[in-house]
């Protein structure tokens, strides 16, 4: 089977036996997903590039003696790869071995548990707890050090050290607020300062959080639990500033829990800022009005029935058409209100009320 | 904005005025930033602050505030002083060249760096630039808007953009950034006073007729209404004695609040409509409880005119209902009839009133949004307008003179205040200060102020200050700070604790009724 990749020149190569036209620069990984083979992967993402830090991708290439890693070895005309062999399968194998003799695969207590990769990655590999010393993990965990913001936990003991949320910070943000220090399996991200007295140059956006595969960079006061069996996805639009951005919300039981993003949609394709991904909880705030309330004779404002405050209203605005004329009477919609809501809004002022007197806070 | 944000990046040059824009439209500072460290892009950044996007500039313009048509007459000057300007395309597509040429033709570098403070030699090379590169894209936001002279602001940025034939292609554009996630739709849906659903004006009798006839209607009023900044001095006259707000908080958020305070306090019947009790809504005579966003289906528009889905993700809190719920209720206590069972049949009422939303349906909404005009179900929308050219016949330039803010410094008020928004908080914070999170982040209003005013004064970095105006004074903390110049400071709108617009000015642009909420005249104190 031929598959071709739009583009003007192209290599030709084989991979499983199957021949790819891959665009010229495209990796052994990308040629492969063309056209349907599945490489494992750890530390690569697609919004990045390759960081080739974690070596899960490795293949065979013919007539080289080492395995490359496919994530950033170039795809060259000619090539012959093999992606699955007993060799490669036991290399992979002892990849994420040493993996999880720093990560805990308890996985129960750790609210990743169900949508992890590396959990996956794990379990392909016939991988389980009792193949290592493993140490108990709890969700509640205790941060081992402040980060690069008050908003965010992170978890050394949970991090695989795959680089991604350093390189998201410095590629997608053009920040490098984050950084990875520290001597082999002791290593740990920790906030990049040019000299300790400096601010850090986080701008608490979560991207980090986001890439990470393992849940070691945790939001410090989320929504609440919830595993991701249990959680609704709903995809919706941002309700702050005019971009616009994609968003999920995330909701357990009723309750939204947290906000996801998928890298293809929207004009953010994954990326939010702090407000979008983390400005959510007011939802469910004590403070969100539940009642409608109407001034008594005290002058305080008193919970109600729909039916009286409604009644109140139409009575007022009546009474106010009769005596005064319909002019007297003004309208302010919403710019953080829907299409449907303004239109049925200003539709109101000018048929119900009979007046032009309906404006909103676009220039506030 | 005329053209899309993702074209941003296929820009040669980006020019950025008046938009703090990693504060307020972060995913779209992002991509500034990207196409200039990729080198696709030069960057010139036209602000009184020391903005973050200052740092990738090429070009930083600080102008002192309320001096923008100063400045973009200067750039005007040196382009056509130097044969750079486009002469095709202003021959082809535009009028008025000759009374644009005629105004700039005194603004020297020179005049403009007396008025501006910009040095003659920086306004020179930006104009170079501009002038000899084959796109520009100019992104403004509010920076150049709220002022008495706004109106004349951006239409001398349409003028820069014209003469330099940077309107109607892919990568150009005039491009204001919308501050809220749905003010353009909330104009397209004319929640305005003088149009009708569309931009029709509401004095066009056969736009109106049209309308009438969906809504099964006889008439509907021609007489234009008022706007919000001029709905409040209504008030204290006593024509105004009803007012229903949904969703928004002058008390908090509109110019010289002590005004504001008045006159929701002496409008006969106040009826607010919002999720929490706002500052503007503990004044109401009713108040009615709304589902939040979270709770709601229906659609936004983009800053880029882009319409796409808003999903309900949990059921209304308490016994709160959606906002279209609600008034669709009131209709039928007024004794009109409003049938509709969902957001989606709204939309559909709206296809048929609006034309540039006819092709845009719920179903195609599904894969995606959809950016106007979209006229017929099989339109693909509009990356950017005015492709063929402008809707009124030809571009039209206009002579715009130099006119100063409307309240200057003085001795007891030397000092000129500014105000924003910071990337932390919403507006008048109504949703993000109930977010631990962001609070957090941003617990308590900042006062930036130059370390030279900070030095004369005695105020030292996180002392509390005083800062008074004509109109009235607050206290907050001060951050000594390069971000400002000299005799210049900056705070936020969000904190109720520290309300800016105590202090600012409710003087408006006579066309757009803009407030100028960018200058005003104060006096800062230790304490």
């Amino acid at each position: 089977m031929t598959t071709i990749i739009e583009t003007k020149k192209k290599v030709r190569l084989e991979i499983d036996g199957k021949t790819v036209l891959a665009p010229e620069g495209a990796t052994i990984l990308e040629a492969a997903r063309a056209v349907g083979v599945r490489i494992p992967t750890l530390c690569y993402h697609e919004a990045l590039s390759p960081i080739g830090s974690c070596r899960v991708c490795v293949v065979e290439v013919e007539g080289v003696d080492r395995p490359a890693t496919a994530c950033n070895t170039q795809a060259l005309d000619g090539m012959r790869v093999a992606t699955r062999s007993e060799r490669l399968f036991n290399l992979r194998r002892e990849v994420i071995r040493m993996i999880l003799a720093h990560h805990p695969l308890n996985c129960s207590p750790c609210p990743k548990n169900g949508d992890c990769e590396l959990q996956d990655i794990a379990y392909e590999y016939d991988l389980a707890p009792n193949d290592f010393g493993s140490y108990s993990i709890k969700t509640e965990e205790y941060p081992w050090k402040e980060f690069s913001t008050p908003i965010l936990d992170y978890h050394p003991r949970r991090c695989v050290l795959c680089g991604r949320c350093v390189k998201v910070c410095k590629e997608i943000r053009g920040l490098g607020a984050i950084t990875m220090a520290g001597p082999g399996a002791l290593a740990s991200i920790q906030p990049a300062l040019a000299d300790p007295e400096s601010p850090s140059r986080c701008v608490s956006c979560g991207e980090c959080m986001r890439v990470c595969p393992v849940n070691a960079i945790e939001e410090r006061m989320g929504g609440g639990k919830g595993k991701p069996w249990e959680t609704e996805k709903t995809a919706t639009t941002c309700a702050y500033c005019g971009v616009g951005c994609s968003l999920e919300l995330n909701v357990v039981n009723g309750k939204v829990v947290g906000v996801t993003t998928d890298d293809a949609t929207g004009v953010n394709k994954g990326r939010l800022c702090s407000k979008g991904r983390f400005g959510y909880a007011f939802i469910h705030s004590g403070e969100r009005l539940s009642k409608p309330l109407i001034r008594n004779e005290k002058g305080e404002l008193e919970e109600t029935t729909w039916t009286k405050a409604l009644t109140r209203v139409a009575r007022e605005f009546r009474r106010s058409i009769a005596e005064h004329g319909p002019d007297s009477i003004a309208g302010l919609s919403s710019a953080r209100c829907t299409n449907e809501e303004n239109y049925l809004f200003q539709r109101f002022i000018r048929q119900a009320i009979g007046s032009n007197n309906v404006d909103h806070c676009a220039r506030l | 904005m005329t053209n899309s944000i993702a074209e941003i990046e296929e820009a040669d040059v980006i020019v950025i005025t008046g938009t703090n824009t990693t504060e307020n439209h972060p995913i779209i500072a992002q991509r500034i930033k990207r196409a200039v460290e990729r080198g696709d892009a030069r960057l010139v950044v036209a602000d009184p602050r020391r903005i973050d996007l200052v740092e990738q500039a090429n070009y930083w313009l600080r102008q002192k505030p309320g001096t923008d048509v100063a400045w973009l007459n200067g750039i005007m000057h040196w382009i056509i002083k130097n044969n750079l300007h486009n002469k095709e395309y202003i021959d082809e597509r535009c009028e008025g060249f000759e009374e644009l040429a005629q105004e700039v033709e005194s603004y020297t570098p020179e005049l403009v760096e007396s008025i501006t403070g910009i040095p003659a030699s920086d306004l020179i090379a930006v104009a170079e630039l501009i002038g000899k590169s084959d796109k520009t894209t100019f992104l403004y936001a509010m920076g150049i808007t709220q002022h008495v002279t706004g109106t004349d602001a951006v239409k001398s940025v349409a003028n820069l953009a014209m003469l330099t034939g940077n309107v109607g292609r892919r990568g150009t554009g005039v491009n204001p950034l919308r501050g809220q996630n749905n003010v353009q739709g909330a104009c397209d849906m004319g929640a305005l006073p003088s149009s009708l659903p569309g931009y029709a004006s509401v004095a066009d009798d056969s736009a109106r007729r049209k309308i009438a006839a969906v809504w099964g209607v006889d008439s509907l009023p021609s007489k234009p209404g008022l706007t919000v900044t001029e709905m409040m001095p209504a008030i204290l006259k006593g024509e105004i004695r009803a007012l229903y707000v949904m969703g928004e908080n002058p008390a908090l958020s509109d110019a010289n609040i002590t005004h504001i305070e008045e006159a929701l306090d002496k409008v006969d019947f106040l009826v607010v409509q919002d999720i929490f009790l706002t500052e503007t809504a503990a004044r109401a005579d009713v108040v009615l409880p709304g589902a939040s966003w979270a709770e709601k289906d229906g659609t936004f528009t983009n800053t880029e005119r882009r319409a796409q889905r808003v999903r309900a993700a949990v059921q209304p809190l308490g016994s709160c209902y959606p906002d279209w719920r609600i008034i669709q209720r009131l209709f039928q206590l007024m004794g009109f009839s409003a049938d509709y069972a969902s957001p989606e049949q709204i939309f559909n009422e709206i296809r048929r009133v609006v034309p540039s939303y006819a092709g845009i349906s719920y179903s195609r909404l599904e894969k995606g949004g959809i950016q106007w005009p979209c006229p017929d179900i099989d339109h693909p929308g509009t990356e950017f307008l005015h492709a063929e050219g402008f809707k009124r016949g030809k571009g039209l330039m206009t002579a715009i003179p130099y006119k100063p803010a409307a309240e200057l410094t003085d001795e007891k008020y030397p000092i000129i205040l500014t105000t924003g928004r910071i990337q932390y908080h919403y507006h008048t914070g109504t949703m993000t200060r109930k977010c631990p999170s962001l609070e957090i982040l941003a617990p308590e209003a900042i006062l930036e102020i130059n370390p030279s005013d900070a030095e004369r004064l005695g105020v030292s970095d996180g002392d509390m200050v005083k800062v008074s105006s004509r109109r009235g004074e607050i206290s907050l903390r001060a951050r000594v700070s390069g971000m400002v110049e000299k005799g210049v400071v900056f705070t936020t709108f969000h904190f109720s604790e520290a309300p800016v617009n105590r202090l600012t000015n409710d003087a408006l642009d006579p066309v757009a009724k803009i407030p100028e909420l960018k200058v005003c005249a104060v006096r800062v104190e230790k304490g």
